[in-house]
């Protein structure tokens, strides 16, 4: 299957990741070819086989409601981009 | 011998019987990396002044009699783990100057151990790769030829470690990352079992795969760091609390009554012909220290390239879009509205490889193809998975080769992705099904380092590890240097 110019700008869209003209035309052409070879996967019969999301079984962990010490809000802050009041500073969400 | 060139138990021992001080040794370490980096250029950031702090600290323990088999001894720590304090990049633009508020459990228990940190190493960027050529900082090369990758994507790790620019190291390994650059920089590689070592601070690429490990001169020192990095965390909500053992006790060498399979599978088409040269000789020798080995087929191996290039870009897709210039990162400002704002961020703090992976994944998961391409794929792990239960009623362990190929040319592979992405067809399958695979150094064809590979059941590291010290004694091929 040959993914159309109009689809890889889909999928750009929903991760929200820009890409140049040149990613475009080559992401296009390499993800075709990536999951043409994937299609062995559907010569595998998995009727009855349920899903493996963990490969070890896991139960949900839960912990007391306590409170306890987080790092401080300066060291948190300490690597944004942009800060003020002790807030991450973000652009306008609604223009 | 140099300093640079001991295991952790020689130079314990040297540091125990006060022949040398951790000052001293950290100091060898130091000058050898000032000698070697930059042919090798394994390492992203040097953290020459902690590192001598560190030694000073650990020589005042070795004085006051507290003190580990890990105490003053040099390490390199992969650059996807957090350091608090400490440029964390993964190789990446997007975290090129970010600085983690924190440490990671195995940074922690290391540093509780007395661990001198040399530094930070180069990988493929976000651990997406294998060859360390998708770093977006530089390329780190081969140090048993030059114009050869390191495999990856803790190939900065792999090297550090082959060329003395450490003791130790640690690397990640979510398809084979920590094993394929071990056996491609002929050192001694463990990923445990999913669950073993917590993965609180590392940097998530997939989750259900991912897991820290060591790289090491030999497999005594593999279980010398294990005692130390795995356990229980309760940071880490998939953390296995099953008792952790005295690994170094399982160092025996005698493999009488092992039963040993050797998957048909792996000894693909394409592979290459020293490379099974070295891989018969290793078996027989397998069989001459006691191992009754046998054939057995899994025929679901063929599926696992396609089960885990859905499976971890589908999980990196998921885990990456905390990338949004933000909280911490790259952020692009000139941008006009937000949402072009966070499309530039990600598109020039994200290589190529990030990119078409967060593409693949995303494709994966998204409406109308999340069934077959997704949970196809689950179901289809579910089958690698008990295929090698079935195995494991019958076998001890299984061997096989790290990698179909010696190290290959640096730029060989990078314009084909699919290429790239078979070079670690061996050792997928072992993330897919979670269990621990182990990779010692078997040899050589051409000159370059041949990587065996020893797969057990979840939790049978011990099983691995007796297996490996038993190889590495019969054949001394961890005592080869590179020649620098």
């Amino acid at each position: 299957m040959k993914l159309s110019r109009e689809e890889v700008m889909h999928i750009a869209l929903l991760a929200r990741l820009g890409l140049s003209e040149e990613e475009l035309e080559k992401f296009g052409e390499q993800l075709s070819n990536i999951l043409e070879n994937f299609e062995v996967l559907q010569q595998v019969d998995t009727s009855d086989v349920p899903p493996t999301a963990y490969p070890i079984p896991l139960e949900n962990v839960v912990r007391k409601d306590e409170t306890s010490p987080s790092l401080p809000q300066s060291e948190i802050l300490a690597n944004a981009p942009r800060q003020e009041e002790g807030c991450f500073r973000v652009k306008a969400v609604l223009e | 011998m140099n300093l640079y060139d001991l295991t952790i138990h020689q130079a314990h021992d040297l540091l125990q019987r006060k022949e040398v001080s951790s000052v001293e040794l950290t100091e060898a370490v130091l000058k050898r990396i000032a000698e070697v980096e930059a042919k090798v250029r394994a390492i992203v950031s040097i953290t020459e002044d902690l590192a001598l702090s560190q030694a000073e600290q650990a020589d005042e323990r070795i004085r006051a009699g507290d003190f580990t088999p890990l105490t003053g001894v040099p390490a390199l720590i992969k650059d996807n783990m957090c350091t608090k304090g400490i440029r964390t990049t993964c190789s990446s633009r997007m975290l090129e100057n970010f600085v983690p508020p924190y440490d990671a459990t195995v940074a922690e228990r290391l540093k509780e151990a007395g661990m001198v940190m040399v530094g930070k190493t180069n990988m493929d960027e976000f651990a997406m790769g294998s060859s360390t050529e998708n770093s977006a900082l530089f390329i780190t090369h081969n140090p048993w030829r030059l114009d050869r990758v390191p495999g990856g994507s803790s190939g900065g790790s792999a090297v550090g470690v082959a060329a003395g620019e450490a003791i130790y190291a640690l690397g990640s390994d979510t398809g084979g990352s920590i094993r394929q650059p071990a056996g491609f920089c002929s050192v001694v590689g463990l990923k445990p079992t999913y669950g073993r070592v917590s993965r609180y601070g590392l940097v998530a690429f997939a989750s259900s795969l991912d897991q820290i490990g060591p790289l090491t001169k030999d497999v005594t020192d593999s279980a010398l760091v294990m005692n130390v990095i795995a356990g229980y965390d309760p940071r880490d909500s998939t953390s296995a609390n099953y008792p952790v053992p005295d690994y170094t006790k399982s160092l025996i060498p005698d493999l009488r009554g092992f039963r040993l399979g050797v998957p048909r599978e792996y000894f693909v088409e394409g592979m290459g012909k020293g490379v099974e040269k070295v891989m018969r000789t290793a078996i027989t020798k397998l069989e001459e220290l006691g191992a009754k080995i046998e054939e057995v087929s899994l025929p679901h191996t063929m599926y696992a390239l396609a089960v885990y290039y859905i499976i971890a870009p589908s999980e990196a897709s998921a885990n990456l879009a905390r990338y949004d210039g933000v909280k911490y990162g790259f952020s692009y400002q000139n941008g006009g509205s937000m949402w072009d704002a966070m499309e530039k961020t990600r598109q020039f703090g994200f290589g190529p490889e990030v990119k078409r992976r967060i593409m693949l994944g995303t494709y994966a998961l998204s409406a109308g193809y999340y069934d077959a391409y997704y949970l196809k794929a689950q179901k289809v792990r579910t089958l690698i998975r008990r295929e090698f239960e079935d195995a494991f009623d019958r076998f001890d362990a299984l061997i096989t080769p790290t990698s179909p190929t010696v190290p290959f040319k640096i730029g060989e592979k990078v314009d084909d992705p699919l290429q790239m992405y078979l070079s670690d067809v061996c050792t997928l399958p072992i993330n897919i099904a979670g269990i621990p695979g182990l990779s010692i150094p078997a040899g050589f064809a051409d000159g370059l380092p041949v990587g065996m590979q020893i797969i057990g059941k979840p939790f049978s590291e011990e099983t691995l590890l007796r297996i490996g010290f038993a190889f590495e004694q019969a054949t001394g091929w961890c005592e080869r240097k590179p020649p620098l």
